[in-house]
C-alpha cells in the first residue's frame, strides 16, 4: 500500500494502469467523485457525449476499430440504464468494452434511492461479467480484472459498479500483479488431435468452404486466413460481423453469406460437403431454417467459446482455440497433409461456384425516374473513400447495401451492429473510432431512421473536432421494416414513413450541429458531393443522400425459410441445382 | 425428460446463485430443487440443483454456467455412483385415535419425532427422494399440515473429492 488516496483517485489510476488513453462518458451525483480526480489525469482524456449511449457506442467504436478496450462512464440509475443497450449490444458482437458507472452510496443500496438501480442485476445477462464495488480497497482490483476479462477469450463488456461511499473514502492503492481468477481460464490453444483430424478432413473434402465469423476478426487472424485458403484453395464466406477478414477482391471470396447474403455464399454453404466454421456461430440469420441448412456438410467448427460449439449444429470436429491459432495450427496441419500425398482436389466445386458468382452477381436497378439509388451512393461512397476508410453502419436496408456494395480489404475498416441490430450505433460507433483512430477516414453510414436516435453525438464530434463524415441514406422511412410491409404485408406501411425528405431539414441540422451540411438528390451529383466532404477535414461532414424509397435488399432469403429458397430478385430464384 | 444433478462448485460471491439461477430460467429450465453450502474449502460453496431436462440443451447450459466467471466447476453426479439426500419436516394431524398408527409409519420409515402436540405429531426424514415421497404418500391420508423441504444435497462415492481438482486450471473441453 501506497500513500492514502481517495477510491475516486484510486480508480483513475486503476484506469491509467490498464493502458485506458479515452473515456467516454457523462457525470452525474453518484459518479462525481471520480469526475474529480478524472479532470487532473495527464493519460486519460474524457469525451463528454450528449447521451450515455453514445458513450457506450463510442467506446464499442472505439474498440472494434483498434482492437484495444474500449471504456464508458456514467452514473447511477438513468446513466447507467441508458448504457444497457451498447453493453447488450457488444455482449452480441463481442465487443471488449469495460464500463464504469457510479452508485447510491453502499448504505443506500437497495432502498429505492434517488437514481437507484440495480444496475449490476440488470446487466447480469448482457456482460461477460461484472462487478459491484462498496470496499474502496477492491477498486484496483476490480478495475485490472474486468479489462483482463473484456480482452481475452472471447471478448465482451464488464461492468464495474462502484458505490458512491467507495469513491469517497479514503484508501491505498495496490495494482494487482496477477490477476487471480480461478473460474476464468479460457482455452486459447487448440487441441493438437482435433487440428490434425480436421486437416485430413479437409484434403478429404470435394466441396469445402470456409465459414468466417466475426472471431477472426477480434483475434487478428486475418493473415492467418489468408494463408490458410490459398494453402488450401478453399472458397470463403465472410459473414456480416467478418466483413474484412479477408480481401473482397479475393478470387477466392464468395462473399456475405445469410438472409442478405450472395447467392453463391449461400449457395456455397447450402451445398458443400465439409464446412469450416472459424469464430462463427451459425446464427440464425446466417443459416436460414436450421433443419435444412447445409443438409450434406459435415461440420468443422472452432470457435474460442465451448458454448457456441454445438449450439445451434452439430459439429463432426469440435476445436476449442484463439482462431489465430487454430487457423495457423490448421495451416501446419494441412501442409502436412500435403506433404505426405494427400491434397484435396475442389477444381470443379471452385469452377461451379464461380460460375455461381457470375451468373448471379450482387446488383441494382437505378430508379426509372432519375432519383438516387441507395445502392449507387453507397457503392460510390466505397470506392471514392477507399479500402483504408473505415466504415460505421447502422441497422437496415443501409447496413445491408454497405455490407454487400462496399469492398473490403483489411480487418477492422467495417463496423456495425451485428448481433443486437442496434439502430443509432453508427454515428457515435463512428466517433469512437476516430477518436481510436484519428488519422483514418471514419464514416458512418447511416439511415433516416437510425441518424435520429443518436444524432445529438455530432456535437461531441463537433466539439472536440472529432471529423468523422456521416453519409445519410435519407429514403425518408425506415426502410429494412417498410421492405418486409411490402414483401410480407402486403404493402401496407403500418408508421414506417418517416416524412424526413421533409422533417427535419438535415443540412441545417447538421449546421446547427457545428458540421458541415451537404445534401445531394441525383446520381451526378454523388461522386462531386463526396469528394467534397473527403476535402473537409475541419468539422464534420453530413451529406443527405436523398435516396428513393423502394429500394429493397436483395439478394433475400425470408425469415425462416430455408436458404433454398433464396430469391435474388422479388420472385426470383437462382437456378443452382441445374448445375449440377 | 430426465432429472439431473449437477454439483456446482462456485466462489463465495455476492450475486452468484442470482446469475446461475437467471441462467436456468432465460432457457426455460425449472429448477427442481436447488441447495448451498460450503464446502471443506474456504471461500467454495457448493450448489446442488436438480433439473429436469433433456441431455442436449443440458449440455448447453453446462456450457453457459461453465462461462460464468464466479463458476469454478460443475459436476453431472449420476444417480448410480453418487448418494443424494434431503431434509423433510412434515407436521401430520395426528389425535389421539391416529396418533400410534403415525408415531409406527415413522418407525418403520426410520423417521425422527421431533414435536409433539395434542393434535399433531412433526417428524424429520432424511433420505433419497424415493423415500421421502413414498413416507410423505403414506402420511397424506393423516392430513399434512406442513411440510418442509430442503434441496437435494449430493456427492458423489468413492475417495474422489470433486474441489480438489477444481482449483487446478481447467482441462481441455474439446
Amino acid at each position: 500500500m501506497t500513500d492514502q488516496i481517495t477510491g475516486a483517485q484510486s480508480l483513475v489510476r486503476s484506469l491509467e494502469r490498464a493502458g485506458v488513453d479515452v473515456v467516454f462518458g457523462i457525470p452525474g451525483g453518484a459518479i462525481l467523485p471520480a469526475y474529480d480526480p478524472l479532470m487532473d489525469s495527464t493519460q486519460v482524456r474524457h469525451i463528454l457525449t450528449r447521451h450515455e449511449q453514445g458513450a457506450g457506442h463510442a467506446a464499442e467504436g472505439y474498440a472494434a476499430a483498434t482492437g484495444r478496450v474500449g471504456v464508458c462512464m456514467a452514473t447511477s440509475g438513468p446513466g447507467a440504464t441508458n448504457l444497457v443497450t451498447p453493453i447488450a449490444d457488444a455482449y452480441m458482437d463481442s465487443v471488449p468494452i469495460v464500463a464504469i458507472t457510479g452508485q447510491v452510496p453502499s448504505a443506500a443500496i437497495g432502498t429505492d434511492a434517488f437514481q437507484e438501480a440495480d444496475i449490476r442485476g440488470i446487466t447480469m445477462p448482457i456482460t461477460k461479467h461484472n462487478f459491484l464495488v462498496t470496499d474502496p480497497a477492491e477498486i484496483p482490483s476490480a478495475v485490472a480484472a474486468a479489462f483482463h476479462i473484456a480482452a481475452t477469450g472471447r471478448p465482451g463488456p464488464v461492468l464495474v459498479d462502484i458505490a458512491k461511499d467507495a469513491l469517497q473514502a479514503r484508501t491505498g492503492f495496490a495494482w494487482p500483479e496477477q490477476i487471480d481468477l480461478p473460474g476464468y481460464r479460457p482455452v486459447t490453444r487448440p487441441h493438437a488431435k482435433q487440428v490434425r483430424e480436421a486437416a485430413r478432413m479437409i484434403v478429404e473434402a470435394k466441396r469445402p468452404v470456409l465459414y468466417v465469423g466475426g472471431g477472426v476478426i477480434r483475434a487478428g487472424a486475418h493473415a492467418e486466413l489468408r494463408r490458410l485458403a490459398e494453402l488450401t484453395g478453399i472458397p470463403v464466406t465472410t459473414t456480416l460481423m467478418a466483413r474484412g477478414a479477408f480481401p473482397d477482391s479475393h478470387p477466392l471470396h464468395l462473399g456475405m453469406p445469410g438472409m442478405h447474403g450472395t447467392v453463391a455464399a449461400v449457395g456455397a454453404l447450402q451445398k458443400s460437403d465439409l464446412i469450416i466454421a472459424l469464430g462463427a456461430r451459425f446464427d440464425d440469420r446466417v443459416t436460414g431454417r436450421l433443419d435444412t441448412f447445409a443438409p450434406d456438410a459435415a461440420v468443422i467448427h472452432a470457435d474460442i467459446d465451448p458454448a457456441e460449439i454445438g449450439k445451434n449444429r452439430t459439429a463432426d470436429v469440435p476445436i476449442v482455440g484463439d482462431a489465430r491459432e487454430v487457423i495457423a495450427d490448421l495451416v501446419a496441419a494441412v501442409t502436412a497433409e500435403h506433404e505426405a500425398g494427400r491434397a484435396g482436389d475442389y477444381a470443379e466445386w471452385v469452377a461451379q461456384l464461380d460460375r455461381m458468382k457470375a451468373t448471379y452477381p450482387l446488383g441494382y436497378d437505378h430508379p426509372a425516374d432519375g432519383t438516387l439509388s441507395p445502392q449507387y451512393v453507397i457503392e460510390r461512397l466505397g470506392q471514392i473513400a477507399g479500402p483504408e476508410a473505415v466504415i460505421a453502419a447502422g441497422v437496415g436496408q443501409h447496413q445491408m447495401w454497405a455490407a454487400q456494395f462496399i469492398g473490403y480489404e483489411l480487418p477492422g475498416t467495417w463496423l456495425n451492429s451485428g448481433g443486437a441490430g442496434t439502430m443509432g450505433y453508427a454515428v457515435p460507433a463512428a466517433m469512437g473510432a476516430k477518436v481510436g483512430r484519428p488519422d483514418a477516414n471514419v464514416w458512418a453510414v447511416d439511415g433516416d431512421g437510425c441518424f435520429q436516435m443518436t444524432n445529438q453525438e455530432l456535437v461531441t464530434c463537433a466539439i472536440n473536432e472529432i471529423p468523422i463524415k456521416v453519409a445519410l441514406i435519407n429514403n425518408s422511412s425506415l426502410g429494412m421494416v417498410r421492405q418486409w410491409q411490402t414483401l410480407f404485408y402486403e404493402s401496407r406501411y403500418s408508421n414506417t414513413d418517416l416524412h424526413s425528405h421533409r422533417i427535419p431539414d438535415f443540412v441545417k441540422l447538421a449546421d446547427a450541429y457545428g458540421c458541415h451540411g451537404l445534401r445531394c438528390e441525383s446520381p451526378e451529383q454523388v461522386d462531386a458531393t463526396i469528394e467534397k466532404a473527403m476535402g473537409l477535414d475541419d468539422a464534420p461532414v453530413v451529406i443527405d443522400f436523398v435516396v428513393h424509397k423502394d429500394a429493397m435488399v436483395w439478394p433475400m432469403v425470408a425469415a425462416g425459410a430455408s436458404n433454398d429458397d433464396i430469391k435474388f430478385a422479388r420472385d426470383l430464384a437462382p437456378t443452382w441445382d441445374r448445375e449440377e | 425428460m430426465t432429472r439431473h444433478t449437477l454439483s456446482v462448485l462456485v466462489e463465495d460471491q455476492p450475486g452468484v446463485l442470482a446469475r446461475i439461477s437467471a441462467l436456468f430460467s432465460r432457457r426455460g429450465f425449472n429448477i427442481e430443487s436447488l441447495a448451498v453450502g460450503p464446502t471443506e474449502v474456504e471461500g467454495v460453496s457448493r450448489i446442488t440443483i436438480v433439473v429436469a431436462v433433456e441431455d442436449q440443451p443440458l449440455e448447453q447450459v453446462t456450457k453457459q454456467l461453465n462461462k460464468l466467471i464466479n463458476v469454478l466447476k460443475i459436476v453431472e453426479l449420476e444417480p448410480e455412483s453418487s448418494v443424494g439426500r434431503e431434509l423433510v419436516l412434515v407436521k401430520v394431524r395426528a389425535d389421539q385415535e391416529t396418533r400410534s398408527d403415525v408415531l409406527q409409519i415413522a418407525d418403520v420409515f426410520r423417521a425422527k419425532v421431533v414435536d409433539v402436540a395434542l393434535e399433531t405429531v412433526t417428524m424429520e426424514i432424511t433420505g433419497s427422494r424415493d423415500k421421502t415421497e413414498a413416507l410423505l404418500r403414506i402420511l397424506e391420508p393423516f392430513g399434512i399440515k406442513e411440510l418442509a423441504q430442503s434441496g437435494i444435497v449430493a456427492i458423489g462415492r468413492g475417495p474422489r473429492s470433486i474441489s480438489d481438482r477444481a482449483l487446478r486450471p481447467a482441462e481441455r473441453s474439446a
